[in-house]
């Protein structure tokens, strides 16, 4: 390299790949140490999805109710949070405590049903579609077909008192259970079945005495009112959480101290607050009772003979107007019914001589507004105009009769059972003075039928009987014919 | 409680063969099969084909829901009632009569 640059700077030097120079040096290598280290594996999980159009959707919808609460929250306070996240930290503690299979709930209701329609398939294909083909023959009469029957062990003894339908659900009915005998006195049920699950009730609640009358609110499905042989009335609510009635009426509050024959619901006061009237015995005092407040109002109806020791008629059944709400008829243990005002309350509008001994049933008829029947143990039914004080109709059935009811669909198709265990149904329209049908109905010989009620929407008939058991039977066609 | 009451309801209405709640894993929780290898293998099956049915009906309209699912075969009837976690099974031979 002296020598490059010098000949460089005396002229141009080619660069000669040959003329080179190489030098290296060695120094010692860095000693070389391995360092290792190992740790865990990241935990690891398999995961698997199908992307499905409602698992999208779900997602969507979580989504959207996430935002949902937080825009509350937003809206809400703090010190309000606080409060909720605790109750919420109870709750969870507690719901794993308690058993898993509540959340099954609805799935197991389900399956009852299922199971139960599948061994009385029979049946509920009849109840849809069987219709009794004899009818075209016989113009003038009618068959019942005996459908489910229902049953309840604890109400194997007990009568039944009452029969009432749901007015909102068509397959839901309650029946009253008590005893009508004077000297054995037991507890009382009442029981809600669907036609759904004929083996098993949906809902039961027990009383300490007898029930003898029960009634649904017409606008809250879900609220009975019961009366009791004690005198006592109570409200039950079909989805109330505790086994004892909502409210009960007791001997502060204006209880009654004789059996309550028989409830009805009025519609809601000025107040909003549901009222009901009872008729109990012997006072023939028709007592509207405030569910809420439970106060006594309204005044009491007096007897009808002047003389002032007791002896005021005892009432059995009442029955109001249904557009008339003011008007009402009452049944007496004596025979007689009068005709009322809720405007006048010391006086009868009318009375009738229905009958010789105690009316069982008065009730008016749902499309006629001057037309209502009378049934009673002795052995009649009768068919009366309130303008007129001899009855219209008269129809003698060879037997006690427990209960009448007005068909919902036609206004001269009425039904009525008898202590012999049989249904009669009547059709004015087509024959005036003989039965279109005459079942015996009774499950057991000397069982005697003590109520009957029409359902409002299916062609069905449920019949009660002092032994507890309930059947339900279907109307063949002539007996369903629309006038 | 009210739902075990029911379950032994349906247990014991007639015709019925047996119920097994499973949960959604496939573990059969409760079964009143005596024989064990029956219980896993109608929890395996079924459980699959109900979840096949409720993606099906889902998919169709993601609205709706599967409520239950009947298999009728000729021997007996398998009955399964999906419910949010669990699965409920009964099989039951249909009579003509209770």
């Amino acid at each position: 390299d002296e020598d490059a640059p010098a000949p460089a700077a005396s002229g141009k030097k080619l660069t000669n790949q040959f003329n080179f120079c190489e030098r290296a040096t060695q120094t010692y290598n860095n000693p070389l140490r391995e360092r290792e280290n190992q740790t865990e594996p990241p935990p690891r999980v398999n995961f698997s999805q199908t992307a499905n159009q409602w698992i999208i959707f779900d997602a969507y919808q979580a989504d959207f109710e996430k935002n949902q609460e937080k825009g509350k929250e937003k809206k809400g306070g703090g010190a309000g949070k606080g409060a909720e996240e605790k109750a919420r930290k109870r709750l969870t503690v507690m719901d794993t405590q308690a058993d898993d299979l509540a959340k099954i709930e609805h799935a197991v209701k389900m399956l009852e049903r299922m199971v139960n329609q599948n061994s009385f398939d029979e049946i509920a294909q009849d109840f849809k579609y069987w219709e009794d083909p004899s009818d075209e023959f016989r113009d003038q009469q009618g068959t019942l077909l005996p459908l489910w029957k229902f049953g309840y062990e604890k109400a194997r003894k007990l009568a039944v008192t009452s029969i009432t339908w749901s007015p909102k659900y068509h397959d839901l009915f309650a029946i009253a259970y008590g005893s009508y005998d004077f000297m054995k006195q037991t507890r009382g049920l009442l029981c809600f079945y669907s036609l759904k699950n004929p083996s098993h009730p949906e809902y039961v609640f027990e009383t300490d005495s007898a029930v003898l009358t029960a009634a649904l609110h017409p606008e809250y499905p879900h609220m009975l009112c019961a009366g009791l042989y004690d005198g006592s009335v109570a409200v039950y609510s079909a989805v109330q959480k505790k086994r004892g009635p909502l409210y009960q009426s007791s001997a502060r509050t204006g209880k009654h101290t004789d059996p309550v024959w028989q409830v009805c619901w009025a519609k809601d006061d000025l107040d909003n607050n549901m009222n009901f009237y009872t008729a109990p015995a012997p006072m023939n005092d028709l007592v509207s009772q405030d569910v809420i407040k439970l106060e006594l109002e309204g005044g009491p109806v007096e007897g009808p003979d002047g003389i002032k020791l007791e002896n005021l008629a005892s009432g059995t059944t009442f029955d109001f107007h249904r557009e008339a709400s003011h008007l009402f008829l009452v049944g007496t243990e004596e025979g007689k019914v009068f005709k009322c005002s809720t405007a006048y309350s010391s006086q009868y509008l009318q009375t009738y001589d229905a009958h010789h001994m105690a009316v069982y049933k008065v009730t008016w008829n749902p499309f006629h507004p001057s037309i209502f029947m009378t049934c009673s143990a002795d052995w009649t039914v009768k068919i009366w105009d309130h303008n007129k004080t001899e009855p219209v109709f008269v129809f003698d059935l060879n037997s006690p009769v427990g209960d009448a009811a007005w068909s919902p669909y036609s206004s001269t198709v009425f039904a009525a059972v008898t202590a012999d265990g049989k249904v009669h149904v009547f059709d004015l329209n087509i024959n005036k003075y003989e039965a279109l049908c005459e079942q015996v109905v009774a499950q057991k010989k000397k069982a005697k039928l003590t109520h009957i009620d029409f359902n409002p929407k299916h062609p069905i008939l449920i019949v009660g009987d002092d032994r507890g058991h309930i059947s339900s039977l279907k109307l063949s066609p002539n007996l369903r014919k629309l006038p | 409680a009210e739902v075990e009451e029911t379950f032994k309801r349906i247990l014991s209405h007639k015709g019925v063969i047996g119920a097994i709640i499973v949960s959604y894993d496939g573990i059969p929780i409760r079964s009143s099969f005596a024989e064990n290898d029956v219980t896993v293998q109608y929890c395996a099956l079924i459980q699959q084909l109900a979840q096949k049915a409720k993606s099906a009906v889902r998919d169709l309209d993601p609205g709706n829901d599967l409520t239950f699912l009947r298999i009728r075969s000729k021997k007996n009837e398998i009955m399964v009632a999906p419910s949010p976690d669990y699965l409920l099974l009964v099989v039951q031979e249909p009579n003509d009569q209770p």
